[in-house]
């Protein structure tokens, strides 16, 4: 070899070791690994629509971060633990995680209820917190400022006003309005969301109905009867798991869905098994997307991961609570690697959580900015569609796509969801 | 007008479901005085079994009529197989002993039971509606109602036929009578008591697996399905009477009309009813309709 | 030295060790996991004091979510943060509520009086779901930042506060049971008729005893609202009334103590559970019970009778 040749093969040997090694080696005083403590229904109810799928799909997104390289170079080490119980084995669990475990943060929860209970306990033991497939806009809205708190994904009321939107779009002359929705807070808040933005943007439309069965009650028949009976011309229902597809298959049954519209603010794992004709939602740019982003390499890939681990039929859709904990992670993710460049080393709780403020990052879900909340909320956009019957493939997919932009369907900074509606979206951009 | 008949029918398809799902409980109680906690896995056993039998042979596109065998077959191999293991080899053990502790043992099989479920069916949701939607749908007083509801009123009816039949017309019925009269002398009158036992509890079994098997098609099965029906079934025999089939009849039409009643007129209740009818029926009489006072012994 | 010296020394050394001995050495997690599992413990003091009249609720969870969130519409409506307030509210909300009640329910027995209770327990659960706006639904009320006298209520202070209050209540409750009244309930267990033939009030012995076991699940809520910091309809649930019975028989019904240890017990090995077998931590928790029963039906506290008995003066 020439001595020209030589002195460049050096040279380019050394960069590539400089390189490697660069990506190789976290900074000073970086941990062994990095402990995450990720809480998810495994049992009850909700495991199946929601808690198994996404701990599921933060598994293996942890998986392709650590063969990325980890975060900031250290491997992260998932800590897995069930979400049911009531409030107080929620909050020892938690403390647990934090305290015995001793976990850098935790992420998770898909009971609303939980995402109101940690936050004040995350704060005392300034754990950071990443709540991840709860609804509630009350996290934020009411109550003091949470520093350590973060959600990464956008909270329900972008299922209410989308779904109004798009029954607005879709049957502009709708006059009746009848609700069906579980007796208890995703229920009530739900439809205070929908029928606040309708009454909002058409002021002459009637409620004629409001009907709160109880949570799995799994027997509709008399409230089926009833919409039968008062043939209103949308129903909106923010039912989900079971009782949606126990609902839609006694609706179908009974030609509910010929007599009216019936739209649903959050779906997922379950669109396979619901009733052609059927407004959907899937509570943010997840199931339902514009074509655009269904391009979005970083999705793509995540759906490709996630049929070669976990398997998916050409019928089915992940849920969106997968969506939301890969975006829990790229968020985290996104935050030490912000933090770390500001501090040089390796940050602290608190130095995460002031990077975490007001972060923007990528995601199988688009780009996603925390603009609300204090720079602690993140705001997404609504997906809606009709599902419609493919025959050919013996599938259910999509028609009629409508994606309503974030700042469309959230709040602006500083103001809460309700008011937000009652003043008629002072704001919106749409 | 029109509206008397909807909510009465929507009130009978409510009753002869609650009746099925609580059959069992009741025939249980009547028979061996055990509370059996595990009841609604029972239910969830049969429930899940009919489902996947039902889904599996609709995969082959044979007949639909045949599926509602299936759901039958389903019921009486979970009863036969589940009833038996567990009266002979924790029930039996604990008679000696007091109410609680037999309580607590069904209630820690219970917690077993919820689990294996989880393990060998998952947590997937699962709707095997072929039955319900065979039968199709017809026309009463301006709404559209779907067979299948009917069809079990019917099974509910003929199953309460049945066991009263039983009861108080075979052999079979006599030697349950005398059993649940009183123990001993059955004992002393050559009455294989244990044997008697083990029957009552596999019936009593089998029919919480028919209730879930056969309202299996209607609904989406998940897990923790067997809690709330476990709930509901103890309101509706607490009203009816512990131990009395016809109490469990009663029981369920008055909750099953009023609940109906409460989602035309206060839907607002929907969540209470059953509750409320319950602990208003227990203060004035606390052994439900049709219970029997138990005589004190001095 | 006296016996009575020796017993009062025996007194603060143990107070010493729960009280200081024991924050010092185990971790801060465990601190908390003690503190709820001796506030839990009283409504289980409850359940046990009921079952020495042969009386087994399946509804206390009752009066542990109407404590509980007596101190909740405090925190919401009058913005109050002093927890000995709180806790006073929970206790005259659980006296209130069971005297009501016990009026209804003290006739009952057996199946009976649990269902009942069972049936209240429901109602109550219903309309801390239903009344959304009055109670918060099923989002429940956060109990922030809790005072003692004046003074942020930290986690030791609020372990400290919980163990002594406990056994302040134990004691109480002990004194109950070797009282007339205590000694009539365990005579009701025994033989009610014969109490009446006696011409003492059997209706009388229950409803108070009644009255006293609500209101230790209600000082039982108020603690648990205090240490967790949020409640919700699910504490009056019947699974938590499930519970409650569960850990009375796991510690057994022998002494006052036995809850105490049954209930720490329990959260010990249901927290393990999770931890070893979060898939499966009912089927550990059934499996477990179901030890218990057949080999260790006095509970665990059985245990002690099989220590060798010091002699007594």
């Amino acid at each position: 070899m020439s001595r020209y040749a030589r002195i460049s093969a050096l040279i380019a040997l050394s960069g590539f070791c400089v390189l490697s090694g660069a990506r190789a080696a976290p900074p000073a005083g970086a941990p062994s690994e990095l402990k995450i403590g990720v809480v998810a229904f495994l049992s009850g109810p909700a495991s199946g629509p929601f808690g198994i799928p996404a701990r599921n799909a933060a598994e293996l997104w942890i998986d392709k971060i650590n063969r990325e390289g980890g975060i900031g170079g250290v491997k992260v080490v998932p800590v897995f633990t069930d979400e049911a119980g009531p409030a107080d084995k929620v909050v020892t669990e938690f403390r647990r995680l934090a305290l015995d475990e001793k976990v850098s943060a935790v992420m998770g929860y898909i009971s609303s209820a939980n995402c109101l209970a940690v936050p004040p306990v995350a704060d005392e033991l300034k754990v950071l917190t990443i709540l991840s497939d709860c609804g509630t806009d009350r996290v934020f809205e009411e109550g003091k400022q949470h520093p350590y708190v973060f959600r990464t994904h956008a909270h329900t009321v972008i299922d209410g006003v989308g779904a109004a939107r798009y029954v607005l779009a879709m049957k502009p002359d709708v006059k009746t309005i009848a609700g069906i929705n579980q007796d208890y807070a995703w229920g009530r808040d739900s439809w205070e969301v929908f029928s606040r933005t309708m009454r909002k943007l058409k002021p002459d439309v009637e409620v004629v109905d409001a009907l709160w069965p109880k949570i799995f009650a799994g027997e509709y028949s008399a409230e089926i009867s009833k919409l039968l009976v008062e043939k209103p011309d949308v129903v909106f229902t923010s039912f989900w798991g079971g009782d949606l597809v126990t609902f839609s298959g006694q609706a179908k049954a009974r030609g509910l869905l010929e007599e009216t519209t019936v739209v649903v603010n959050n779906t997922g794992s379950d669109i396979k098994d619901l009733a052609p004709g059927m407004l959907i939602g899937s509570r943010g740019p997840h199931s339902i997307v514009s074509a655009e982003m269904a391009k979005n390499p970083l999705r793509k890939e995540f759906i490709s991961l996630y049929k070669q681990k976990y398997g998916l039929a050409p019928n089915e859709y992940i849920a969106h609570g997968s969506y939301h904990y890969v975006q829990a992670l790229q968020g985290l993710r996104a935050a030490y690697e912000k933090a770390i460049k500001a501090a040089g080393k390796w940050p602290t709780s608190e130095q995460v959580a002031a990077a975490f403020e007001q972060i923007e990052f990528e995601s199988p879900s688009g780009h996603i900015a925390l603009a609300i909340g204090g720079g602690h909320q993140a705001i997404e956009p609504a997906g809606y569609a009709v599902i419609k019957f493919d025959s050919a493939l013996g599938v259910n997919n999509f028609t009629q796509i409508r994606v309503f932009p974030a700042k469309c369907v959230n709040p602006p900074e500083g103001m809460k969801s309700l008011d937000w509606i009652d003043k008629g979206f002072p704001g919106a951009q749409c | 007008m029109r509206l008397l008949l909807v909510v009465g029918l929507d009130g009978l398809t409510y009753a002869s479901w609650l009746f099925l799902v609580s059959a069992g409980l009741t025939f249980t109680y009547g028979v061996l005085r055990v509370l059996n906690l595990a009841h609604g896995n029972l239910y969830a056993l049969g429930a899940y079994l009919g489902a996947t039998l039902v889904l599996h042979y609709a995969a082959t596109g044979s007949t639909p009529a045949l599926t509602y065998a299936l759901l039958l077959i389903a019921a009486l191999v979970i009863g036969a197989v589940v009833g038996p293991l567990i009266e002979r080899f924790f029930l039996r053990r604990v008679y000696s002993r007091d109410e609680e502790v037999q309580l607590l043992l069904t209630f820690s099989i219970s917690l077993i039971l919820e689990d294996v479920v989880k393990l060998v069916w998952g947590v997937t949701p699962i709707f095997a509606d072929l039955p319900y939607t065979y039968l199709g749908r017809v026309r009463l007083g301006g709404v559209n109602y779907a067979w299948y509801p009917f069809l079990l009123a019917a099974i509910a009816l003929a199953i309460g036929g049945l066991l009263w039949l039983v009861v108080t017309r075979t052999r079979l019925g006599k030697i349950l009578t005398s059993v649940i009269s009183d123990r001993e002398v059955s004992l002393t009158l050559g009455i294989n008591v244990p044997r008697v036992y083990t029957l009552a509890f596999t019936a009593g079994a089998v029919l919480a697996a028919l209730g879930g098997a056969l309202t299996a098609p209607m609904f989406s099965l998940v897990p923790g399905v067997g809690a709330d029906v476990l709930v509901t079934s103890f309101a509706v025999i607490a009203i009816g009477g512990l131990g009395s089939i016809g109490g469990a009849a009663l029981g369920s039409l008055l909750v099953g009309m009023a609940r109906s009643f409460a989602v035309y007129k206060f839907p607002e209740l929907d969540l209470f009813v059953i509750y409320l009818i319950m602990a208003l029926v227990l203060l004035f009489r606390p052994q439900g309709f049709f219970g029997e006072i138990e005589v004190r012994r001095i | 030295m006296t016996t009575r010296t020796r017993t009062v020394a025996l007194l603060l050394i143990v107070a010493l060790v729960l009280l200081v001995g024991l924050p010092l050495l185990l971790p801060e997690w465990i601190i908390f996991l003690l503190t709820v599992a001796s506030a839990k413990a009283l409504a289980v003091l409850g359940v046990v004091l009921l079952l020495r009249g042969k009386l087994l609720t399946f509804g206390h969870a009752l009066y542990y979510a109407a404590g509980a969130y007596a101190g909740g519409m405090a925190v919401r409506y009058w913005g109050v943060h002093e927890a000995l307030v709180l806790l006073a509210l929970a206790l005259v909300a659980g006296v209130a509520v069971s005297a009501i009640l016990g009026l209804l329910v003290a006739r009952y027995r057996a199946v009976y009086f649990a269902l009942l209770n069972l049936a209240f327990s429901m109602v109550l659960y219903g309309m801390l779901l239903k009344l959304y706006d009055v109670f918060g639904g099923t989002d429940g009320i956060g109990i922030a930042e809790p005072t003692l006298a004046g003074f942020r209520l930290s986690g030791l202070a609020m372990y400290e506060l919980t163990i002594v209050i406990t056994a302040l209540l134990v004691y109480l409750t002990h004194r109950f049971f070797v009282s007339p009244l205590g000694y009539t309930l365990r005579a009701i267990r025994d033989n009610e008729v014969r109490v009446e033939y006696m011409g003492v009030s059997v209706w009388r012995a229950v409803y108070v005893s009644y009255i006293i076991a609500g209101a230790l699940a209600a000082v039982s809520g108020g603690l648990i609202a205090l240490a967790v910091g949020h409640i919700t309809p699910d504490l009056a649930f019947w699974s938590q009334s499930g519970e409650f019975v569960f850990v009375a028989i796991l510690g057994g019904t022998g002494s006052v103590l036995a809850p105490v240890v049954g209930s720490v017990l329990f959260e010990f090995v249901r927290n393990y559970a999770f931890k070893l077998s979060p898939y499966t931590w009912q089927m550990t928790l059934g499996i477990v019970l179901l030890l218990i029963i057949f080999f260790l039906p006095g509970g665990v506290w059985s245990l002690t009778a099989r220590l060798p008995r010091r002699s007594h003066r």
